[in-house]
């Protein structure tokens, strides 16, 4: 990661929504395994380790327009279309095998992770095709 | 694109991290525009040209003009 200013909002945006993320996720995960929670409620807790997902999203979209340096934006959107179609393209291939019955379900928020993993794969393909300019 | 900005900063002994810190960018910035593997916008390349108080023209090669005289 790049040490801009904006960088640094990001990083410090992203430590504050991880954390968020484990205690929803504690939260929500305790109130169902008791049965604290139904109803409408029920929908809201089980909403509720979502919103911090989301925050991450915001906050990288956000990074993008803070970042004043034009060449690590342009890096970053490299890496993010790297992403972004690794993503897609997994989540459409799984969706097809499991259409056929021959891989099982797999829960949809784990496409963020694979999307994260297509992150370093758009982080590898700048230092391969811009060497030590990729920097990051 | 070709530029001459590695001769201009090292005619005034400033490493890629001077320069960058003068451009407000990262020194992975000038690293790139050096080394032509990215074109910067029009905004920073009059903001080179500005610190090195020369014309844009006398610090990039215009592509055109490159591939023509190649021609």
């Amino acid at each position: 990661m790049n040490s801009t200013a904006a960088a640094k909002r990001y990083n410090g945006r992203m430590i504050w929504l991880s954390l968020l993320y484990a205690a929803f996720l504690l939260f929500a995960v305790y109130g169902f395994k008791h049965h604290l929670v139904d109803g409408l409620l029920a929908w809201l807790v089980a909403i509720l380790p979502a919103l911090p997902i989301i925050g991450i999203f915001a906050a990288m979209g956000r990074y993008l327009v803070e970042e004043q340096d034009e060449y690590v934006r342009m890096l970053l959107v490299r890496q993010m279309l790297w992403a972004m179609g690794f993503a897609l393209s997994c989540a459409t291939i799984w969706g097809f095998l499991e259409g056929f019955d021959m891989v099982g379900h797999i829960d949809g928020y784990w496409v963020v992770v694979v999307w994260y993993f297509g992150q370093a794969i758009g982080g590898l393909a700048n230092k391969l095709t811009l060497g030590a300019a990729a920097g990051c | 694109m070709e530029n001459r900005l590695k001769v201009l900063r090292a005619e005034r002994n400033w490493s890629q991290q001077d320069l960058g810190e003068r451009l407000e960018v990262s020194r992975q910035s000038v690293n790139a525009i050096e080394t032509g593997k990215y074109d910067p916008s029009l905004p920073l390349a009059f903001r080179i040209a500005e610190l090195f108080d020369l014309p844009i023209e006398e610090i990039f090669v215009s592509p055109s003009r490159r591939s023509s005289k190649a021609i």
